[in-house]
């Protein structure tokens, strides 16, 4: 069980940083600043970083950033990278047009 | 920590922080919100595709959902400190054959007959108001005062509001039963054994309402049913409007950030037992998504808008519906259990009024009569049939 409220406490408030500035998404555009603060506004699981900031849900779907997305909650959490659920990977692997991926033998492609 | 408050609220998703939104809004000092998963809006808050709409809806739930698109939803966002990304331009609820449009002119009636503003329009009119869709659209229902959010931002936007207000969360805290103190519901036990303790109890966790309310003796008339979405790559501004097919072969809408979001199937979701591949064994909490799904919802999406046939699939999901027997959700009080609120059933549209049910949640809990009347959602509307 997670108390967020007593966890927030004990992670204190944002502070800002010198290099909240840097890109950690780059499909979406996501800065770590926006990552650490969104941590502090309760926001503890990549699922819900992906929701709340578009993180990871890019062209590359977090790919190239899931790994230091996990890392700066973590972080900011005071806790080890590995208690921070990885996000769901989902089909299909990479990007496929609409009208391909509909050939697969289903009932309507006569 | 103090496990006693004057509300808790079982469910994380966003009919429960939107109750704790306003009951924290109106006045209730201690609120607790229960969260089985480890994230806010685990289930089907974050797993539909983000419809604000009346048209479709039937008619016991017509004046709750027209209330909240006249009153909240306009300006949510500005309430919640989040972009809801809500946008108001319209329901297309499409039809390819006259056995549609006559399906669409029965559910235009019934809406009409609440005093809704939904009427039939013929292709031409389909047409100038979406100009990509296929020849083979002949006409469709069309409600302007439709449209559609964003469910991620908004379930979480309610769920921050709430924290900001004082309202506590625990996430990863399943339920396993509630327990009766003195005849009224009073004990929230979780599958660790902790216990928490409420004036009143809010169940508001979709299909698993059903066996947590179960544990008192209370049955809840539900099943579940998987839904599948879908979410193109960033495409150029094209269509405002909210899709629904009269035959449901898709429904979606264009977000803000240009993707498309689609919720199709394949048919085969009432036998689907979520196979998960490593182990063979069906495994409902995992969320597997059914191979045929995305591709049968390629074709039936590729049917209406050809347009975009070129566009880029980047991912699909699943969720649970919980599954209401006669379609519409259980919002009221129950008789032998008080103490107990039940707030489930939403039957795959919950998303659309979540807000206006979350009032009307704090306004059960407060005393105070709902925004309109709710009693055809009685828990106990159903009676054997001899």
């Amino acid at each position: 069980m997670v108390d967020i409220q007593a966890k927030l406490k004990e992670i204190g408030p944002f502070v800002e940083e010198p290099d909240d500035d840097l890109l950690v998404c780059r499909c979406e555009e996501v800065t770590k600043g926006q990552i650490r603060k969104a941590v502090h506004e309760g926001i503890f699981t990549l699922e819900e970083m992906r929701r709340y900031l578009r993180s990871g849900m890019g062209l590359c779907q977090g790919q190239t950033c899931g790994k230091l997305v996990k890392s700066i909650i973590a972080s900011e959490l005071k806790v080890s990278p590995a208690e921070v659920v990885p996000a769901s990977s989902r089909a299909p692997m990479r990007p496929i047009e609409m009208c391909i991926l509909a050939e697969d033998g289903g009932g309507c492609d006569e | 920590m103090s496990n006693v408050a004057d509300v808790v609220i079982i469910g994380g998703g966003i009919n429960g922080c939107a109750a704790a939104y306003y009951l924290a809004k109106g006045g209730t000092k201690s609120v607790i919100v229960l969260e089985a998963s480890n994230s806010i809006g685990h289930g089907g808050s974050s797993r539909n595709g983000g419809g604000v709409r009346q048209s479709g809806r039937d008619i016991r739930e017509l004046p709750y959902a027209m209330y909240g698109i006249k009153n909240m939803w306009p300006t949510l966002s500005e309430e919640l400190g989040v972009d809801t990304e809500y946008t108001q331009k319209g329901n297309l609820r499409m039809g390819k054959t006259p056995e549609h449009i006559k399906k669409l002119e029965a559910l235009t009636k019934s809406a009409n007959s609440v005093g809704l503003d939904v009427r039939m329009i013929d292709q031409k009119e389909v047409k100038e108001i979406c100009p990509y869709l296929s020849d083979e659209v002949i006409g469709a229902s069309w409600c302007p005062t439709d449209g559609h959010a964003n469910p991620l931002t908004t379930t979480l936007g309610y769920y921050k509001r709430a924290l900001e207000m004082g309202v506590k969360f625990y996430t990863e805290a399943p339920v396993k039963s509630l327990q009766k103190v003195k005849g009224k519901v009073r004990k929230v036990i979780l599958n660790d054994g902790t216990i928490f303790e409420g004036e009143t109890i809010i169940l508001v966790s979709g299909y698993e309402s059903r066996a947590i309310a179960r544990t008192i003796g209370v049955d809840v008339p539900m099943t579940r049913l998987i839904d599948e979405c879908l979410v193109t790559e960033m495409q150029p501004h094209m269509i405002d409007v909210m899709f629904g097919c009269a035959s449901a072969d898709f429904y979606g809408h264009q977000t803000k950030h240009g993707s498309f979001v689609f919720g199709s199937d394949s048919g085969w979701e009432t036998v689907d037992e979520m196979v998960d591949p490593s182990t063979n064994i069906p495994d409902p909490s995992k969320l597997i998504t059914n191979s045929m799904t995305l591709s049968a919802s390629c074709r039936a999406i590729q049917g209406y808008i050809p347009a975009l046939k070129d566009a880029k699939i980047v991912r699909s999901w699943c969720g649970w519906l919980d599954e209401s027997f006669d379609g519409v959700p259980f919002l009221s009080r129950v008789d032998e259990a008080p103490g107990l609120i039940l707030a489930c059933g939403f039957t795959g549209h919950g998303f659309g009024t979540a807000p206006v049910v979350g009032l009307m949640l704090s306004q059960m809990v407060q005393g105070e009569e709902t925004v309109v009347d709710i009693s055809a959602l009685q828990y106990n509307r159903f009676k054997p049939c001899r």
